[in-house]
């Protein structure tokens, strides 16, 4: 699939810009994530962050530039959005899981109807999703049964059962009380040491500086500035980064 | 869904004596305080003029002499009593198959159970019923207890899937029998559903309307929201026209125009068929706002999340958006499958003899002058019991999905 792109590029943004009516959300955003690469956004409130992850799996549409998932450039065509989403995973702040139907019928529902998966093994894996996460005897309650943590948990397997390449993760652990919060970091921890491609929006700091490859710094709709984690942490460049990091560190 | 410990009156709080005593409810509820009392004193009173005035209209001045002559028709019109063995017919297999479904879908033989196989043993009681229609009553209980009995043998996997089956497979066999086949002086000849009337026709024209709407329904709600224009444009149109228009004139129009707007050469359509599509076509238009409803509250969260799993828009309407917006809207959808049911009786005011145009047969009888209190409130009583009966359906199908709500 990857032929016709620089070796390994499995996420390409190229000068991707979006408006809500008048106002510009998106102004000429770049980014080329590696596969297994583990990138970490912040900025401040309004920023873009979330327009941003959700262009790439087209749950917002952009209007200027190109995204390329996998090889496959996003375009209007149902059949491209299609397979990019089945090659994505993606993770809500307010989990959004199906709440009619059970924990298992959550996680099972994508793989049975879109991979054509037979039941018998889509319950298996989902068996094996919900052990991973550290939640197996939750199997059979509805969403509304277990606490935020155990459902943002249910969310990951759910996403992890369409066994997607990335996964994008939109706060996840900011609808959490703070003693479920970890939980969840250790969840996508050991999600990233398996080799995930993750682009998380976070306000988790520990978490980006031992996490992340990269942290992208948003603000105004506009990405300011792309780096290590020491390089944020030691010395940034522009002066908004060095504000906003000030602010909440 | 509210928990116990929500109540009003949480009973962990009253003094023992008080929690469970006759007594005690009493002063609890009904005389709190001065005012509540002094309430409780002037409804009780009117409870019991209203009930002494009519318990004595029942028994000592009505004239119920008028329902058994007139029972048969009441039941089924015109339907030639040489026949009535297939309605009959229609109600042990009715029997059958609830038994058969019962023991597919709830699995037990529970109180509700118990309860549905009386209803037939307690109208064996009624005092002016034949010997022979006991012994079919009798038959019927049996029946649905047989299919009860049976479906726990038979070898199914998909157990709710083979419940659709045995009640497609019902409706089937109900047409054909109810209908007929063949030839005049056949085994089975057939019976113009002109000739269909009385209870059966209301039953019929209720349980066909809402089940023949209710998809039609949803189509249109989901029309409704489409994102092409032509779709929702025809769907917005066809529900505020017929939601601007009264049943009773679409009964009218489909008496007299319905005709117009088949192609030449299509056989004449039956006059309970066109009240059926008026119906039909009526209840449609208001199953659409109801489920409009029920899609409008629905989170967004919920569409991006089956779009993010890649779910197509069709599977995440039938997985995911309709099963949600439907429970939401199951109370209201009752409610108006109820006043469908009643709303049936207009088919009398074009010629169609349902329970209400019988009723006013019989009181335009020279025989029977005068009873038209009897007679209506015979029938106000057959409404109520199916009306109530939908309702309380209704409550408990609600709390059987409530189950994991949110
Ligand atoms: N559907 C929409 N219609 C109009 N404007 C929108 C819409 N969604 C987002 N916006 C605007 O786009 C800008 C970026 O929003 P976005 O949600 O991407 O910010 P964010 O960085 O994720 O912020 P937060 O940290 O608060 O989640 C905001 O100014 C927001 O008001
Ligand atoms: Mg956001």
């Amino acid at each position: 699939m990857s032929e016709n792109t620089a070796a390994d590029e499995i996420i390409i943004c190229q000068d991707v810009c979006k408006w809500f009516g008048d106002f510009q959300a998106l102004k000429n955003c770049s980014l080329r994530v590696q596969a297994q690469e583990v990138v970490v956004i912040i900025g401040p409130s309004g920023s873009g962050k979330s327009t941003f992850i959700r262009c790439i799996n087209r749950l917002e549409e952009h209007q200027a530039g190109d995204i390329i998932v996998d090889g496959i450039p996003l375009t209007r065509d149902v059949r491209n959005i299609e397979q990019i989403r089945s090659e994505t995973g993606m993770v809500f702040q307010q989990f959004n899981l199906f709440p009619h139907l059970t924990v298992l019928e959550n996680i099972t529902l994508a793989p049975i109807q879109v991979r054509k998966m037979k039941k018998d093994e889509a319950m298996e894996t989902a068996m094996g999703l919900l052990n991973r996460v550290g939640i197996p005897e939750q199997a059979d309650k509805y969403p509304g049964q277990l606490s935020g943590g155990q459902q943002q948990r249910v969310a990951i397997a759910r996403s992890l059962a369409m066994s997607p390449k990335i996964m994008l993760f939109d706060e996840p652990t900011s609808a959490l009380d703070p003693e479920m919060i970890k939980e969840v970091l250790d969840v996508m921890q050991e999600l990233a040491e398996t080799g995930m491609t993750m682009l998380v929006v976070t306000h988790e700091m520990g978490f980006a500086r031992e996490v992340a490859d990269r942290i992208v710094f948003m603000d105004g709709g506009e990405i300011m500035e792309v780096g290590t984690p020491e390089h944020f942490f030691t010395n940034a460049q522009h002066e908004r980064t060095k504000l906003f990091l000030s602010q909440i560190l | 869904m509210t928990t116990a410990a929500g109540t009003p009156t949480d009973r962990s709080v009253l003094p023992v004596t008080e929690r469970y005593t006759l007594l005690g409810w009493l002063r609890r509820n009904l005389f709190s305080d001065l005012f509540n009392s002094l309430l409780t004193l002037v409804a009780l009173a009117s409870i019991l003029i209203v009930a002494r005035l009519l318990l004595r209209w029942a028994f000592n001045t009505a004239e119920w002499g008028v329902i058994p002559a007139n029972f048969n028709l009441i039941m089924r019109g015109q339907y030639p009593a040489i026949e009535a063995w297939r309605l009959w017919l229609v109600i042990y297999l009715l029997g059958t198959v609830v038994g058969i479904v019962w023991r597919l879908i709830v699995g037990q033989f529970n109180t509700t159970a118990r309860v549905l196989v009386a209803i037939p043993l307690v109208l064996m009681l009624i005092p002016f019923f034949s010997m022979g229609t006991r012994l079919y009553l009798l038959i019927t209980a049996v029946a649905s207890f047989a299919g009860y009995f049976i479906a726990g043998y038979l070898p199914i996997l998909h157990r709710g899937r083979a419940a659709v089956y045995f009640v497609i497979a019902y409706l089937v066999v109900m047409l054909i029998l109810l209908r007929g086949v063949g030839a005049e002086d056949g085994s089975l000849p057939p019976v113009q559903p002109i000739l269909w009337g009385g209870l059966l026709l209301s039953l019929l024209l209720a349980f066909f309307g809402i089940t023949l709407s209710f998809p039609l329904g949803v189509l249109l709600a989901l029309g409704r929201q489409s994102r092409l224009p032509a779709i929702r444009v025809i769907s917005v149109i066809y529900i505020e026209f017929i939601r601007g228009v009264p049943l009773i004139s679409l009964l009218f129009m489909g008496q007299i125009m319905l005709q117009l707007f088949l192609p030449d050469g299509f056989p004449l359509v039956d006059r309970v068929l066109r009240a059926l599509v008026a119906i039909t076509l009526f209840s449609a238009a208001y199953t659409a706002e109801n489920v409009r409803g029920g899609l409008q509250s629905i989170p967004r969260g919920q569409y991006e999340a089956a779009q993010a799993v890649g779910l197509s828009t069709y599977q995440s309407t039938i997985h995911i958006i309709l099963p949600q917006a439907l429970r939401a809207v199951i109370p209201v959808l009752v409610g108006q499958f109820i006043s469908l049911f009643k709303d049936t009786t207009l088919v009398a005011l074009v010629g169609i003899f349902d329970l209400l145009g019988i009723a006013r047969t019989i009181i335009a009888n020279p025989d029977w002058l005068g009873t038209q209190q009897e007679v209506f409130a015979v029938i106000a009583v057959l409404f109520w019991i199916f009306s109530y009966t939908m309702s309380f359906a209704s409550r408990r199908l609600e709390r059987r999905l409530g189950v994991g709500q949110r």
